[in-house]
């Protein structure tokens, strides 16, 4: 009888499997991926390798020596200790992250527009304390521009009614306030100095809201030419919530990692980040086969640097507030090794 | 999490060279390996170099790009900081925003 190894389910809980059902979640993983996204599935020697750091008892596991990537450590400014610059000198002191990150609580352009001027302050106080390259990180957002909390026609109120055009005149109505917020606190965030703006999580309000991050990119990189633009995605498939909408002749709605990572390109993005979410109910092994499986197109193709989202919920990491070591450290070095990502 | 990830597969910034060869990433949308090339090549050191903290300190304190603080209790008469980046600049051949900020300010 096969022994019971360690392991971890996609929300964190810890449980038992054997070598062979670990081999057969990662194959799950690979063909549920495969036949999704019409892409290739992981070749045999890429599923052993993968069998090989989850069917592991150790603790901890990691690449070899010298093969480390950059790690951009979105959310490095939450107020664990003290304040956020205390956070941000630790991430740079203690944590070894390669990129610091100063947010908003809010985590919205829409949101940090208002109060843009302490934002700077902030930024200034932190680039005069930190070596290590700083962005500005923030959504799009594009659902905090409907009624109530904004000015526009609700979308999701509106389809319910039949009423598609006004939905889809409400968003794109959206997609201008929002290009200009982003252009907004990018202008001035690069007025004080920061090395590099994140549009996170872009895409989770659907195709407008992945046009907006685009088009504001398009404006940040004739504006300021040297600056850092990362595009991290919400989910590995833009939803239709428009439905029709194009970038570059290619519609929006429906598009997978490689045509995101190229219409992120093609607007002046620096860094790529494309982003799995995890299926709470599968093993870590079937979410890391299937993400891997999902980003692995890109990497061939890539001509800007691609960091691939792992933290709580995607990238094959658990969706859980206190992540386990065994699966954060397995996570990422399946995808990196696999993958050979340029960052996480 | 983020300190899994750092440990796990991480250039672990200023421990070694992360931070510099993030900052061809981030302004040159360099990908990973011709970003290191590049640095290591400004550096004059190899690429194995760049992930090693100890071989790292030495050419950082000899470049004046900035040592870790705490863990390494820099000289307050060495380069930090602002000073650091203002040295980066210059040895990696690339703008920093607020370097080019604190010298226009700084010189009416």
């Amino acid at each position: 009888m096969e022994e019971g190894i360690p392991t971890r389910m996609g929300d964190g809980s810890l449980t038992r499997m054997t070598r062979s059902e670990i081999k057969a979640d990662i194959e799950a993983g690979t063909k549920a991926a495969a036949a999704k996204a019409k892409v290739p599935p992981l070749s045999d020697v890429e599923q052993e390798h993968l069998l090989d750091i989850y069917a592991s008892k150790a603790r901890f596991t990691a690449v070899d020596m010298g093969e480390g990537v950059i790690i951009s450590a979105d959310g490095s400014g939450t107020r664990h200790i003290g304040t956020r610059q205390n956070d941000m000198q630790c991430f740079e002191q203690l944590l070894g992250a390669d990129i610091i990150e100063l947010w908003h609580i809010d985590y919205s352009f829409k949101a940090v527009k208002t109060v843009l001027p302490f934002e700077q302050q902030e930024m200034k106080d932190c680039l005069n304390v930190i070596t290590s390259p700083m962005q500005y990180g923030a959504m799009p957002d594009l659902g905090r521009y409907t009624q109530p909390d904004g000015p526009i026609a609700n979308w999701s109120e509106l389809m319910p009614l039949g009423k598609i055009d006004e939905a889809r005149d409400a968003q794109l109505e959206a997609v201008e306030q929002a290009v200009d917020d982003m252009v907004f606190v990018a202008d001035g965030m690069a007025a004080v100095g920061a090395d590099g703006i994140d549009l996170d999580t872009t895409g989770a309000a659907g195709d407008a809201d992945f046009l907006a991050a685009l088009r504001a990119t398009e404006i940040i990189r004739k504006k300021h030419p040297d600056m850092g633009i990362e595009m991290g995605m919400a989910g590995e498939f833009v939803l239709g919530m428009h439905g029709q909408i194009e970038y570059d002749g290619r519609r929006l709605a429906g598009m997978w990692p490689l045509a995101q990572l190229k219409a992120a390109e093609k607007a002046g993005a620096t860094i790529f980040g494309p982003c799995v979410n995890v299926n709470t109910g599968k093993s870590g092994a079937w979410n890391v086969a299937r993400a891997i499986t999902l980003v692995k197109p890109c990497m061939a193709e890539a001509k800007i640097p691609i960091h691939m989202n792992a933290g709580m919920g995607v990238g094959g990491v658990p969706m859980c507030r206190y992540l386990p070591l065994d699966a954060v450290s397995r996570a990422s070095k399946a995808m990196v090794e696999i993958l050979r990502l340029d960052g996480l | 999490m983020d300190a899994a990830h750092a440990i796990a597969s991480g250039m672990c910034g200023m421990r070694a060279a992360g931070d510099l060869v993030a900052r061809m990433q981030m302004t040159r949308g360099m990908r990973l390996q011709p970003a290191k090339e590049y640095v290591a090549a400004k550096l004059g050191v190899s690429v194995e170099d760049l992930v090693d903290p100890l071989a790292m300190s030495e050419v950082r304190r000899e470049k004046g790009l900035g040592t870790l603080i705490y863990g390494e209790c820099a000289e307050p008469t060495e380069p930090q900081v602002m000073e650091a980046k203002f040295h980066i600049a210059e040895v990696l051949d690339v703008p920093i925003a607020c370097v080019d900020g604190f010298k226009k300010r700084a010189i009416a």
